[in-house]
């Protein structure tokens, strides 16, 4: 069959390779999960059953339910935001849809797309999908990953369309401030950029609360806004995400929406509804859980004399590797079987840094630190004596 | 300084974690997260550590039973003055005063249901101030003390994901 030039030219995830090996081993701990190790809070899966029980299984229209729109609208003024669930919410498949559907809305062919880096892996080509050149705007170790008006000024962002910021961020666990984003909507203004701000992650931010771009003086008109229920809700497999924007971008969203994906799914709309509506304790009861696992990990490595930034947000840990960080994960999960993902897979600047998943029970997260402390204990003997 | 109900909800979760990673947890010293512990300790506040055992794990009798007592007291005789009797007994594990049709609810365990009964009928029933005793054998335990007695699902998340 003759595949299309896109498809031929989109490179395998490089996580892939470490997935096989990973698979291939008995006994593994994985520090390797992007998403959340609880399951979904049970009056979010009974919403979901009593729906389909009472036979709630058709489309719903396009810009998904219009009683969970109203919930999202009630729902985010925690973050300064204020959107009309009538015409500028649109719930999606996932915040992937969201982040697909934006990019589509709002890129032309040839259109550059500054992209955060390191940053979640699809965001690259997902720019290409729509027809966009990414261009990498490395954040720095050094800045704590925050993105600076320097690191755009670098990366030639002056000329890009179409910003795209995450924060909390994953791979980092980076946050930021509202001063770290005032810089950068300073910089979005002045050069008229369009700035595509997954939030995912916001609702795990441990120190301080988080901070929309979009609250920020002349930013809302300028900013797409995505969130949803995967990581803070713990509902990665029920595919539900959502958009905030201005109507005219929230439409041309729709109006691509309507025709490859029609609605979100129904049933994981009454879960959402119900984590929206009942939920709140139990997303606070994992946020106090990833936050004590967060402390204990960063803690242990600064003890293992690796460089571990103190991660703010989401639930990653982002250490410097002893040595080449594929090398590294490699051999650590060949010798101890421990399962990380090396930081290059999110960027250029991810380059010599692990993402260690702390979405593991406390348990398995003392047995993987235990392990990776003799591993890198080795590794400093073995250096020592050659 | 560190939250002694943040330590509580650790300890309440796992009694027997090292003080080393309950500090780690909590983002403080070792030395503080000890002296807490030792605080609460002295104040009363924890009187003890016990594991959660399910008994159908292990090769062993044991029958537990909750009781209800209803109870009539005179102008000498307290709620308190009765519950300082029944608590005394080393089968009774559990005594709560309670609103509703009755007034203690007991919580006895034994080796056999018969060890049970001959208990509530020859050491509870005969105080002066039980009126009535409702015995209730467990049959099957599916939580207690939060933890689920039903084997849980497996981790089935793909080991490596972005």
């Amino acid at each position: 069959m003759k595949l299309s030039e896109r498809a031929r030219n989109t490179p395998p995830s490089g996580i892939r390779r470490f997935f096989e090996l990973a698979e291939e081993m008995d006994d593994v701990i994985s520090l390797g999960v992007g998403e959340p190790d609880f399951s979904a809070p049970w009056k979010a899966r009974a919403a979901a059953i009593h729906s389909l029980e009472r036979g709630r299984t058709s489309y719903t229209t396009n810009r998904g339910m219009l009683e969970l729109r109203e919930a999202i609208a009630d729902h985010v003024p925690r973050y300064g935001l204020d959107y009309d669930p009538e015409s500028e919410i649109l719930v999606t498949t996932g915040a992937s849809e969201a982040v697909d559907l934006a990019l589509r809305a709002l890129v032309d062919p040839g259109d550059a797309v500054a992209v955060q880096s390191p940053a979640y892996i699809s965001y690259g080509p997902g720019v290409r999908f729509s027809g966009g050149d990414p261009l990498p705007v490395s954040t720095r170790a050094e800045n704590d990953f925050v993105m600076t008006a320097d690191d755009l000024e670098r990366a030639g962002a002056a000329d890009a369309e179409v910003l795209m910021i995450c924060y909390p961020n994953n791979p980092t666990g980076a946050t930021a401030s509202a001063d770290d984003l005032a810089e950068i909507a300073a910089f979005a203004r002045e050069h008229d950029l369009t700035v595509l701000a997954d939030e995912i992650y916001a609702g795990l931010t441990y120190e301080g609360e988080h901070t929309s771009i979009a609250t920020l003086p002349g930013m809302r008109e300028r900013t797409v806004v995505i969130n949803g229920f995967s990581k803070a809700y713990a509902m990665t497999g029920l595919r539900l995400g959502y958009a905030l924007g201005p109507s005219e971008a929230v439409d041309a969203m729709n109006r691509i929406h309507q025709y490859t994906m029609l609605s979100a799914p129904t049933t994981a709309q009454y879960a959402a509804l119900e984590a929206l509506e009942a939920c709140q304790d139990d997303v606070e009861e994992m946020r106090t859980q990833y936050d004590r696992r967060r402390r204990f990990v960063i803690s242990r490595f600064q003890d293992m004399g690796l460089d571990c930034f103190k991660a703010t947000g989401a639930f990653y840990a982002f250490p410097e590797a002893p040595y080449d960080d594929e090398q590294f994960a490699e051999d650590l999960l060949q010798s101890e079987g421990v399962a990380v993902v090396p930081g290059r897979v999110f960027g250029e600047e991810g380059h010599g840094h692990l993402r260690v998943s702390y979405a593991t029970g406390m348990s398995d997260l003392k047995a993987a630190m235990n392990r990776i402390e003799r591993f890198v204990a080795e590794c400093e003997r073995g250096r020592a004596e050659t | 300084m560190a939250d002694k109900l943040e330590l509580l909800d650790l300890l309440l979760e796992d009694a027997r974690e090292s003080t080393d990673t309950i500090a780690r947890q909590l983002g403080c010293d070792e030395s503080e997260v000890e002296s807490m512990i030792a605080e609460l300790e002295g104040d009363g506040a924890i009187l003890g550590y016990q594991p959660v055992v399910d008994w159908s794990r292990v090769e062993t009798d044991h029958v537990a039973a909750e009781v209800e007592l209803n109870l009539e007291l005179d102008r000498e005789t307290k709620y308190a003055d009765v519950a300082g009797r029944i608590t005394k007994f080393d089968e009774v594990t559990a005594l709560r005063l309670v609103s509703g049709d009755y007034d203690f609810d007991v919580t006895v365990e034994g080796d056999s249901m018969r060890d049970v009964s001959m208990f509530v009928s020859e050491q509870i029933a005969p105080i002066p101030e039980v009126t009535q005793t409702v015995t209730h054998f467990v049959m099957n335990t599916y939580k207690n003390r939060g933890l689920e007695f039903i084997d849980s699902d497996d981790d089935d998340r793909l080991s490596i994901s972005p």
